[in-house]
């Protein structure tokens, strides 16, 4: 398996992530050659082997219903790039 | 599941009938204290990001944790849609960028789960129901809320809902019409207020629908689906189904092809619109979250909330319908709301439930629809309705007077029997005196004796002047009997 130009430019879009297209080539070269790499795993078979989700038996651990947090405000607008009212503020989404 | 044609559902064009397929994707916000992977709270209306953690917000290194309260909510929703519950599913991360979804992803889950395959019976009218497939059910993040008129060029982000739990119920595309949409909305709200897993309210956003429609002609394989995106009431559903339904036709009337599509419903302008702006950024890119663990727990855990469910509505109508004796029309509108039932069951108690259902469903329904009062706040108890009920059984009252009655207690409260004494409302059944107000009409009205032994039906008239002579305390029956043998007809 292997990616073309256009789907390098493609996934660098879906990532919100800036490709200039001197860098696009040189990216394709790299993702190209980790698909190759996990692709040898293809030669193992796993056939009726369950996937595996954690290395350890473990279970998901769960929370009772209960408000333990949260009136952090500040906390959380500290990274905002504008804010008023409490409002995070960002360049309008809208048509 | 309904593979049915019914003429009558079928919308007429130009080249013929046209059947309209619908499947909705219903979003329910999940009735709990905290949100589905932090300990924030899910209170609706607070000020601006307090009801947020450092994990809504997708602050670096933070982890989500699940509360297990929602994974037993969407349990009993998925018991109460008679669907398959799944032992073990798993949290998938949705991939999509958008100001009030921080994470970058929504946690979802994608291939596997919690709950599989349902249905959900659907009452249309007193002669027809149908069952609607339920395809799945699975636990999923709301997003954060952005308001676009707060300034002119920018938009306010609160992240309040960010991570609220929701459940996204599938059905399959098994309705044929508008008005079967809505029923199954209808219906499918009940379910969840009565297992108390969303409470329904759709002004608030808890209950939002993804409607898919596309048409075909009958017995043809479906056609194209366009989905209508977050449509928020009952209505609203109803108006775009038809509005969308009549555009593909036309399209394809016109020699045209269905181009699948995301739409919105605009009601002021009557219209669905696409949203294709969006639609290349349609690439979600599923994949198992990794920060979460496939979500396990056995059939014993399954049991115990099954053995703890409420009675559900179809139950509580079959039940109405055999304890009660009530026609299955009367159950379904009582069993609507719990809260109706419990009132009717309060009511009905030790009495003639028939007329206790009649009150209840034509009386008070009819007049807490007017003044918009819910049965919550209703201003006559199911006492005081059992009460007029019992005056009306012992002939103590007319039907006429009780609902005088009613209007006293709806508007001044009290005890029924006790305002039917001070106000000397009691029926006359003493024949004596209504004898003597039998004997005074018809000897002041020769004529119409004359007439009414002529023609029987005059009688009604005899009747309504001695009700009138006696205040309206005559009881009929007796009135009717005497003044035929007076008359001799």
């Amino acid at each position: 398996m292997s990616v073309d130009l256009a789907t390098v430019r493609r996934i660098a879009h879906l990532a919100r992530i800036r490709v200039s297209e001197e860098e696009a080539p040189y990216l394709q070269n790299e993702i190209n050659s980790i698909l190759s790499f996990v692709e040898e795993l293809n030669a193992v078979d796993v056939e009726g082997v369950e996937p595996m989700t954690s290395v350890l038996p473990m279970t998901m651990k769960k929370r009772a219903d209960v408000i333990t947090d949260g009136a952090i405000v500040d906390k959380v607008l500290a990274n905002a790039p504008a804010r008023e009212d409490g409002f995070f503020v960002v360049p309008k989404v809208i048509e | 599941m309904s593979t049915h044609v019914n003429s009558s559902k079928l919308i007429p064009g130009a080249t013929g009938e046209w059947e309209v397929v619908i499947g909705l994707e219903i979003h329910a916000q999940v009735t709990s204290k905290s949100k589905l992977f932090s300990g924030a709270s899910t209170e609706f209306g607070g000020a601006p990001n307090s009801h947020v953690s450092l994990v809504d917000a997708a602050m670096p290194g933070m982890l989500p944790v699940i509360n297990e309260e929602c994974v037993k909510q969407a349990v009993r929703t998925g018991l109460g849609l008679k669907a398959q519950i799944n032992l073990r599913s798993v949290f998938d991360r949705k991939n999509y960028f958008y100001p009030d979804l921080p994470q970058g992803y929504q946690i979802s889950q994608y291939k596997y789960p919690i709950v599989g395959e349902g249905v959900v019976l659907v009452d249309l009218s007193p002669t027809e129901q149908i069952s609607v497939g339920i395809e799945r059910l699975h636990l999923e993040q709301d997003a954060g809320k952005s308001l676009h008129d707060l300034g002119a060029n920018d938009s306010h982000v609160d992240l309040n809902r960010s991570g609220v739990a929701l459940m996204e119920i599938v059905s399959k595309p098994d309705m044929r019409s508008a008005d079967e949409a809505k029923a199954y909305v209808t219906k499918l709200r009940t379910i969840l207020r009565y297992i108390g897993s969303c409470d329904g309210n759709m002004e608030q956003g808890s209950l939002r629908a993804d409607v898919n429609v596309s048409v075909r002609k009958p017995g043809e394989p479906f056609g194209t689906r366009c989905e209508i995106k977050n449509v928020n009431s009952i209505r609203f559903i109803g108006q775009a189904i038809d509005v969308e339904a009549r555009r593909q036709i036309g399209i394809l009337e016109d020699g045209g092809k269905i181009d699948q599509e995301t739409r919105l419903y605009d009601p002021n302008k009557g219209e669905t619109r696409s949203m294709r702006s969006k639609e290349e950024a349609h690439d979600y890119r599923y994949f198992p979250d990794p920060d979460l663990l496939p979500l396990e727990f056995d059939q014993a855990f399954v049991d115990e909330l099954g053995a703890h469910l409420p009675e559900l509505p179809d139950e509580k109508k079959a039940r109405f319908v055999s304890q009660y004796g009530l026609s299955p029309y009367d159950a379904g509108v009582l069993v609507l709301e719990r809260a109706s039932a419990d009132y009717f069951e309060a009511a009905a108690k030790g009495r003639d439930a028939k007329l206790v259902a009649n009150w209840v469903i034509n009386e008070l329904f009819g007049r807490l629809n007017k003044e918009g009062k819910s049965i919550e706040t209703s201003p006559v108890s199911a006492a005081q309705i059992g009460g007029i009920v019992d005056l009306i059984a012992s002939n103590v009252i007319s039907g006429k007077l009780a609902k005088d009655l009613f209007e006293i207690v709806w508007t001044e409260g009290g005890d029924p029997a006790l305002i039917v004494e001070a106000r000397g409302m009691k029926q006359v059944t003493d024949t004596g005196a209504i004898e003597r107000a039998v004997d005074e009409i018809i000897a002041k009205n020769p004529d119409k004796v004359a007439q009414a032994q002529a023609k029987p039906t005059m009688l009604g008239w005899f009747v309504g002047q001695v009700m009138k002579g006696t205040g309206g305390k005559a009881n009929p029956q007796t009135v009717n009997e005497i003044l035929k043998s007076k008359l001799g007809i």
